[in-house]
């Protein structure tokens, strides 16, 4: 049973497996060419774990950013997090003693996995989102340590595997398009960021685009929970 | 010294950040977060999905066009082959190609 589940969360966390293990390699050679070494890249990586806010947070660490300066960006990279907690609150009630550590671990990829509220097909499901998001942060680590080790020496290009982030976000948002009858919510995400993309310009428009997707759908609330 | 002091500050306020909703609204969910947390999984992943795409450029070469054949493939086969492993390995291969081959 046990197994089963394990299993099961494994092969659910699969999609992540390549493009954290990738992405986590580039963040340790980022961060040893900027001289820091394989403590450094592991700690970040198992610490804050936030794929897009440490490599900024490279930037931060050579420019001897002031905390206030940190606290700041961080809060700015990192907003969005506080949309993807408000939508998992009800999902992770009763979670228990796992609950602490999956909110730590709530990445992007981590949500866009269980969002949907996956489940095994039978036993303890908050074990089962446990183990997705642990084999998530642990594929992370592994890929910084292995950055910070190996350095620029891969036998073959990797260039576009970076890819596999988007094509997981695609595919979450494909699949939920295909199970669901209401569009209007994957509209609003879709139409709300890529106008705020276009009027605020790449470094500033999340921020804006998550005020503005909470203002749509708050107007069509009762619309909305008619369909619900 | 000083960078060990600038990690733990990021650490923290992700932490705080990720916490945050679940501390404010830990004995009782208000009906209007309840829809929110309702309706915004799938806006969220239409915003990541954007936030993704962001860098691209429309007016220079390749037009954007190594991520829109990447991203159709992942949507057709996503639909219809609905195994979510089988969609991300071959888009991310064919956008491999396309980026070290093709443009």
């Amino acid at each position: 049973m046990k197994r089963q589940i394990i299993k099961q969360a494994f092969l659910k966390s699969l999609p992540v497996m390549a493009g954290y293990i990738v992405l986590g390699i580039g963040f340790g050679i980022l961060m040893r060419s900027a001289g820091y070494g394989v403590a450094w890249a592991g700690a970040m990586s198992l610490f804050i774990y936030a794929g897009s806010m440490q490599y900024v947070g490279v930037g931060l660490l050579t420019g001897g950013a002031a905390i206030l300066n940190t606290i700041i960006t961080t809060i700015m990279v990192n907003a969005r997090h506080l949309f993807y907690s408000i939508s998992m609150i009800d999902t992770y009630k009763g979670a228990g003693k796992y609950k602490p550590y999956m909110i730590f671990a709530l990445t992007d990829e981590t949500y866009s996995l269980l969002c949907d509220g996956s489940a095994p097909e039978e036993g303890d499901v908050n074990f089962y989102r446990f183990l997705v998001s642990l084999f998530n942060h642990s594929y992370w680590v592994t890929g910084s340590i292995l950055g910070s080790l190996l350095g620029a020496v891969l036998p073959f290009s990797t260039a576009g595997i970076e890819f596999s982030m988007t094509a997981l976000f695609v595919a979450s948002f494909t699949e939920q398009w295909v199970t669901s009858k209401d569009h209007l919510p994957a509209l609003t995400g879709l139409i709300c960021t890529a106008l705020c993309l276009v009027v605020f310009g790449s470094g500033n428009f999340l921020i804006p685009a998550m005020l503005l997707i909470t203002l749509v759908l708050t107007l069509f609330r009762r619309r909305e929970e008619a369909l619900l | 010294m000083n960078a060990a002091i600038l990690v733990a500050v990021m650490s923290v306020v992700t932490i705080l950040l990720r916490a945050l909703p679940f501390v404010v609204f830990r004995n009782r969910t208000p009906q209007y977060v309840s829809y929110l947390g309702k309706v915004l999984p799938p806006a969220i992943i239409g915003m990541l999905v954007i936030y993704c795409l962001k860098d691209i450029s429309f007016m220079a070469h390749p037009y954007g066009l190594p991520e829109l054949i990447g991203v159709a493939a992942v949507v057709g086969l996503q639909a219809w082959k609905r195994n979510s492993l089988i969609s991300i390995l071959s888009g991310t291969i064919i956008y491999m190609v396309l980026v070290q081959m093709a443009f």
